[in-house]
């Protein structure tokens, strides 16, 4: 089987939804032909294939943006609307909360709102503290919304497919590092089902539960971690909001322990909502609280020690797991 | 402001003017419940706009969308959302347009293309551009009219969506119903620009400034405005002198208005205008009487109908959250 970059599986899942219904189409800013195809090439091609209206270039204008892309929805159209980084949602967080995410409820559900808004971010670029920020946890919190973020090539592929299918507002985070991830191609029509998370590792001492970019350093200290004899189940949530709670509290259930890991700042992130859940409702089972790990609570800092001090560590994921195991 | 005076057919006049006074009643009648008690929800007062609104919806056809405002029941009712739903939604009831989910704020009837009522100011024109932007990836040869107030020229989705709009020729109306408050602030201590029209300019777009209480001037520039956009020419950024003659909401305090803006807007008032205007138009004082006293009737049977239906089941806080929960 041909192996594909995420950069690629994302291309080719808006490629094969745009070819299977007229009524999808991109908007964002430098993503068409003239403009090389966005910063991270992922609408690449797609210009020549499907013309100017339906891969817009626009001006700098997030608001403008989302809300094109919210009414167009509200018109039965399917539009992917790009924000070329994710701190930039900062611009039109009045489109995505109030308008988006609301549409569908408080029309009684005469306007449902499917748009997906694709957005990367991630720290380790360099880029400082405005182009960082992983901010799921601000989505999360908001009823009406997918928020969606892939760990690897082949869920991209998927997750991006079920996305575009979705009826609701999905906000597909992509990370910088994360592109050039390499999978076997999951093949044309294939869909990650929003809403289910992977078992990434299973495993029997401790439930790592995560998603994106920090999946790739559970899988790595889990591999370290077995080597000394503990046995670390790692979930990748795929979808982050609303989450897969099923797979989640059966894993801890079965483990008896957890740690929630993600790059955002640790304070009021996903890993609090996970942590809290769990201890309510696996409290029986649990030989130990619920550990939490995030980034550092500052702004990303430029200078490349300091940002990669700033990231969660493999040390503290390992320092975490044993300290949480420690009673074997 | 352009002279862009012309004659208006005699039918359509009727339906201005009928348009017009379906919006003044409903806009009556709710101020006269609230008043008295019966009903206590927020509702943003429409008295001395009404023309505007319904000028601008006899200018489109029926297909055609519309993205308003709180302050939008002009539009909505003059666009023809059905009675007894809109009232069913504005006492928060299960046979609203949005089962009593939405409210005075959140109005939505697809079906009359009523696309949504926006609580945020400026944040409909954006949401416009898209509703056209549809219709011009599609070819449906609709077009979308958003309306707005003067103090929504103030925030920055209004910019971001003039620009993008003139960019991809788009079939959108931006209709400015300049009441000269935004809120609770005058027009003057808001914006120093003489008027909101000439920001058009500025995007390359077409823009007019029409006295909007003047029948004659207000419903060719919509014409003239839908014309273009259908044709693919654009869009257009009406701006229609109006005055609000109440206070920003019902029961806001508006005392802050110079007596001299109040004696001003008095004489502007559009109802006794447009009346005068059906007279001349060879329209008997009996016609024209019928008409309202026809609509009165309807209104209240809407409002009986509303105030004896039942409400949203509780269930419905879970529901239309997500496709999984509808």
């Amino acid at each position: 089987m041909a192996q594909i970059t995420m950069t690629q599986a994302l291309n080719l899942a808006i490629d094969e939804a745009m070819a299977d219904d007229p009524g999808v189409f991109c908007l964002g800013e430098d993503v068409a032909a003239k403009q090389g195809g966005g910063v991270f090439k992922i609408t690449s091609g797609l210009t020549e294939k499907y013309g100017a209206n339906r891969i817009r270039a626009t001006p700098i204008s997030e608001t403008a943006i989302i809300g094109a892309a919210v009414g167009a929805a509200l018109a039965g159209q399917r539009p992917i609307a790009e924000i070329m980084l994710m701190n930039f949602v900062g611009v039109c967080m009045d489109q995505i909360v109030n308008h988006a995410a609301k549409l569908r409820f408080m029309s009684g559900g005469q306007t449902p709102c499917p748009i997906v808004i694709r957005t990367t971010t991630g720290v380790g670029v360099g880029f400082g503290g405005q182009h960082s920020d992983m901010l799921e946890a601000w989505f999360a919190h908001v009823a009406g919304i997918h928020v969606v973020t892939p760990s690897n090539a082949a869920d991209a592929r998927g997750l991006m497919r079920a996305s575009i299918d979705a009826n609701d507002p999905v906000i597909f985070i992509e990370n910088i590092l994360c592109y050039g991830l390499k999978s076997e191609d999951p093949g044309p029509g294939y869909r990650v089902p929003l809403g289910k998370a992977a078992i990434a590792r299973e495993g029997t001492d401790i439930s790592l539960i995560t998603y994106g970019r920090t999946v790739l350093d559970a899988l790595a200290v889990a591999d370290d971690l077995a080597k000394e004899g503990i046995s670390v189940e790692v979930i990748d949530l795929r979808t982050i909001a609303p989450y897969d709670e099923a797979t989640v509290l059966a894993s801890v259930r079965k483990t008896g322990r957890a740690l929630t890991l993600h790059e955002a700042v640790r304070p009021f992130g996903t890993g609090a909502e996970l942590a809290a859940n769990i201890q309510e409702k696996c409290w029986d089972n649990l030989k130990g609280p619920v550990r939490r790990i995030g980034g550092t609570f500052s702004a990303v800092p430029f200078a490349s020690h300091l940002e990669q001090a700033w990231i969660p560590q493999k040390s503290d994921i390992v320092a975490q797991i044993k300290a949480s195991v420690g009673k074997l | 402001m352009a002279q862009i005076a012309k004659e208006i057919d005699r039918d359509k006049l009727l339906d201005i003017y009928t348009r017009t006074m379906k919006v003044n009643r409903t806009d009556e009648k709710f101020r006269a419940l609230l008043m008295g008690g019966k009903v206590a929800v927020m509702y943003y007062c429409v008295r001395g706009q009404e023309l505007v609104s319904a000028a601008a919806m006899a200018a489109l056809e029926k297909e055609d969308y519309v993205v308003c405002t709180y302050r939008g029941q002009g539009e909505q009712t003059a666009k023809g959302i059905p009675m007894e739903k809109w009232w069913g939604e504005c006492l928060g009831k299960a046979t609203g347009t949005c089962k009593g989910k939405g409210g005075t704020m959140h109005i939505t009837d697809p079906e009359t293309g009523i696309m949504v009522t926006t609580g945020v100011v400026g944040s409909g024109l954006p949401i416009a551009n898209g509703l056209a932007m549809a219709s011009q990836n599609n070819g449906d040869g609709r077009v979308t009219l958003v309306s707005f107030g003067d103090g929504a020229a103030n925030i920055g989705g209004f910019h971001e969506a003039m620009n993008m709009a003139q960019l991809y020729k788009l079939p959108v109306i931006f209709l400015c119903q300049n009441n000269r408050y935004g809120e609770h602030t005058s027009y003057a201590d808001h914006t120093d620009s003489p008027n909101i029209a000439s920001r058009a300019e500025g995007y390359g777009m077409k823009g007019v400034t029409v006295d909007g209480n003047d029948v004659h001037q207000i419903y060719p520039a919509m014409v003239e405005a839908v014309a273009r956009a259908r044709a693919g020419e654009g869009p257009t950024l009406v701006e229609a002198m109006c005055y609000r003659m109440m206070g920003h909401f019902f029961g806001a305090d508006f005392s802050y208005m110079p007596p001299e803006h109040i004696a001003e807007m008095k004489a502007e008032d559009p109802l006794p205008k447009l009346r005068q205007v059906m007279l001349d138009y060879q329209f008997t004082e009996e016609e024209l009487d019928a008409i309202v006293a026809d609509i009165n009737a309807q209104i209240d049977a809407a409002v009986e109908h509303a105030l004896a239906a039942p409400l949203p089941d509780i269930d419905e806080i879970y529901k239309d959250v997500l496709e999984e929960t509808a």
